[in-house]
């Protein structure tokens, strides 16, 4: 059958081998053929249209080109690249989200927190802001890291939990600062008020030793009072801990084993103080309503926030 | 034959037309009746009318741009693709239980470019009249009436597979709407695109490409010798009856009854060719078993008709298994069924159809899906109580808006806050997140490791759902 095929219409490509082998000359097939040459017209007129060839130090940018609104308003136009394609991409994210946004910018807190739209909104929206502005210090979930950034999700505030306070905290930014009390206190001294300050938080104690740390925490010698307050429950207008509670963010209590070690890490931050404790200035950064939508994830969707 | 054959296997072989005689009996009945059915469906299902109070008022509408398809009295949502994996699956599985039985009876009754290219065929026979009349009219050079029946041939292919792609577009949208939409230039772009794309494709497929689809484009008729065992039943010419031993030979004179016939050695074949006459894929099935041969049986209907006019029993043509047809004494041809390959797909299927089925039936109006918040993954509050955060989403897969309340049973009652919705309403197709937030003092805690959360959707109480959640802190605390 193969004779009598090559015999019909198939040539050969003229050539032979080794005596006697030879190879059939086939076309190819037509509709391939023909979509080759499509391929080919395509890719002239991409040419034409999109950045393609290198020319010295530049290329040729093509035809087409491709506009975005900047972030001074001003409409910017260049030959098409995936930049300017991102960029118009956010602009119509923004323009997508602008309803809403301006829903929040207008209403309270109070109304958007009991609004059930808006409410699923901050969750979505609220959830992107903070993984992109706040994750890096204050973690994913935001739970903080102790000993160096404050955990959102519980209802502890060293400035307030309230909207208003929240609000004020992420525009204006924070700066927490406790003295270096081993320039004033000796070793004792220090000794005793970490029992004393153990001993407001139910921990193992001295008995002795905090009744002197107490005396102390309300001397003119400390004066832990004036921050802490008298009763050690903090003062949010200055952003000094309440020493009574649970929660610790400077001195590692949480991570002792025992009460020894408790006693020295509350000891360690009365003798080093701390200046570590920075929030930035996110007025500059983040817009109005942007701050709006984080300070009501924070209050509600974190679930720490108090009324 | 052999040279035909050789003609068809030539490199870039233009095609040989193929004109199909009419032929009457049972196979025909029953192929012309599936297309009669299936035709029904296809073209009249959109035009069904069912009572909505959300969507347009259309029994079977793929609505893509509400996400959802309405399907009688079912609302199917993109969740809801498991179905039409199944059910694909299902159909698969069919397809390869079927073939296994009756070989590529898909192929011969069912799939629709069969049926396409047997109504355009119609159509062709009937505007330019039989096999021989067809045949003339090919041959004969271009006068006006071959221009006014190939015109009009062609017209009415056009005028099919344009309802045809209107048809498949109605299936997307509000069918009456559609029609007119589509003849005042208002219709959306997608449709205009898809009806030219598919007129155009039914044309050329059912009216011009016609067995070309099932010869070199369908990858079905290939891989059948994968599918078939000695025991499935095919369309199959008995040669040992019908050549004898000196071959087939013409009804002349002298050998006009079997019994003259088998004395001079000659098998009960006439030579009459009726059956290579009507075959639509323009094979001689007297060749035997080959892969252009769509089994549609019309060629066993064509035998069967001519033996009845010679008086010789029928069944020359008929469909058999190779195992039953290779015996010395052939039996009676049956459905070989006790096969591993048969019963372990017959059970796969019932399994899965009747998984499917009890799917539908049981899915509740909603979709709840409840995650704890695993970062962090609980919270020591100030005065020493533990918190778990979760997050409930719920999906109303109704076709009314309805509320819905969380609540739990196997925690305290000022455990669980709810924030501002402890009660959320939701419309159709919509979801809505909760976040549910649980304090426990410490000792409480260490007890409760699990509990549930029962959602219920207000104006059905008694189509309530429980999730089971875990409740974690640390222990060595």
């Amino acid at each position: 059958m193969s004779e009598q095929l090559q015999s019909q219409s198939v040539q050969t490509t003229g050539h032979a081998w080794d005596g006697d082998l030879q190879e059939f000359n086939n076309p190819l097939p037509t509709w391939w053929v023909y979509t080759f040459y499509i391929t080919v017209a395509f890719a002239l007129v991409y040419w034409f249209l999109y950045p393609s060839w290198p020319i010295g130090k530049s290329f040729l940018g093509g035809f087409s080109t491709i506009s975005y609104v900047n972030k001074a308003g001003e409409t910017q136009t260049s030959h098409w690249n995936t930049r300017a394609l991102l960029m118009e991409k956010l602009n119509e994210a923004e323009k997508m989200q602008k309803p809403y946004f301006s829903k929040i910018a207008s209403m309270s807190f109070q109304q958007i927190s009991h609004d059930q739209e808006l409410s699923g909104f901050v969750q979505s929206a609220g959830r992107a802001l903070f993984t992109d502005n706040c994750a890096p210090c204050h973690q994913q979930g935001g739970q903080g890291l102790v000993g160096a950034y404050p955990n959102l999700t519980d209802d502890d505030w060293l400035y307030g939990g309230n909207y208003e306070s929240i609000q004020e905290t992420i525009t204006n930014g924070r700066r927490g600062y406790m003295p270096t009390f081993s320039e004033v206190l000796n070793a004792q001294q220090i000794d005793a008020l970490a029992n004393y300050v153990a001993s407001l938080s139910g921990i193992g104690h001295d008995v002795a030793k905090a009744g002197e740390g107490e005396q102390l925490f309300h001397s003119e010698t400390a004066a832990c009072y004036y921050c802490h307050g008298p009763d050690g429950k903090g003062k949010q207008t200055i952003g000094a801990p309440n020493l009574t509670d649970k929660i610790w963010l400077w001195a590692n209590v949480p991570a002792a084993e025992n009460d020894a070690a408790k006693l020295a890490a509350i000891r360690q931050i009365i003798y080093s103080g701390q200046s570590k404790g920075v929030m930035p200035v996110w007025g500059e950064r983040l817009a109005p309503e942007q701050i709006k939508v984080l300070t009501v994830y924070v209050h509600d969707v974190l679930g720490g926030g108090s009324k | 034959m052999q040279q035909q054959l050789e003609e068809q296997l030539a490199p870039l072989q233009k095609r040989i037309p193929v004109f199909t005689r009419s032929v009457k009996g049972a196979f025909r009945r029953f192929k012309s009746t599936v297309l009669v059915v299936a035709y029904m469906i296809f073209f009249g299902l959109p035009w069904l009318p069912w009572v909505r109070t959300d969507a347009p008022s259309q029994a079977v509408l793929f609505d893509l741009p509400g996400r959802r398809f309405l399907i009688f009295n079912l609302t199917v949502y993109p969740q809801d693709v498991v179905w039409l994996a199944l059910l694909l699956f299902i159909s698969a599985v069919l397809l390869f239980f079927v073939t296994g039985l009756v070989g590529r009876a898909f192929c011969g009754y069912f799939c629709f470019q069969t049926l396409w290219t047997d109504f355009f065929i119609w159509i062709e026979a009937k505007i330019q009249g039989e096999r021989p009349a067809r045949i003339r009219l090919f041959r004969q050079p271009w006068d006006k009436e071959k221009s006014l029946k190939l015109g009009l041939t062609h017209f009415i292919w056009m005028c099919a597979a344009f309802w045809t792609g209107l048809t498949f577009v109605a299936y997307f949208t509000y069918a009456p709407q559609l029609v007119i939409d589509f003849f005042t230039g208002l219709a959306a772009a997608a449709a205009y695109l898809t009806v030219g794309i598919l007129t155009v494709s039914t044309y050329a497929a059912a009216g011009l490409m016609r067995e070309q689809v099932c010869t070199y484009i369908c990858p079905y008729g290939r891989f059948q010798s994968v599918m078939y065992d000695p025991e499935t039943l095919a369309v199959h010419y008995d040669a040992v009856r019908g050549e004898g031993t000196h071959g087939r030979t013409g009804a002349r004179s002298g050998l006009r009854t079997i019994e003259e016939r088998k004395a001079q050695g000659h098998g009960d074949c006439i030579d009459c060719s009726m059956c290579v006459q009507v075959c639509p894929a323009g094979i001689d099935i007297r060749d035997g078993l080959q892969y252009k041969c769509i089994s549609c049986g019309l060629c066993i209907d064509a035998c069967n008709s001519i033996m009845e006019s010679m008086n010789f029993p029928g069944g020359l043509i008929r469909y058999d298994s190779e195992s039953n047809l290779a015996k010395l004494q052939p039996q009676k041809p049956y459905l070989h069924w006790k096969r591993l390959k048969i019963i372990g797909y017959g059970v796969a299927l019932l399994a899965m159809t009747a998984y499917l089925v009890y799917s539908v039936v049981t899915r509740s109006d909603f979709d709840r899906s409840i995650s704890q918040i695993r970062q962090p993954l609980y919270v020591v509050l100030s005065n020493g109580d533990i918190r778990n955060r979760y997050q409930i989403r719920i999906t109303n897969t109704a076709d009314h808006d309805e509320s819905y309340s969380v609540s739990t049973q196997d925690i305290p009652a000022f455990a669980l806050d709810l924030g501002n919705f402890s009660e959320v309403s939701i419309k159709p197709g919509h979801s809505a997140t909760v976040m549910a937030s649980v304090r426990l003092p410490p000792e409480n805690a260490a007890k409760i490791r699990e509990f549930h959360f029962r959602i219920t959707p207000k104006s059905r109480p008694d189509e309530a759902r429980s999730e089971q959640v875990r409740f974690d802190f640390n222990l060595t605390q």
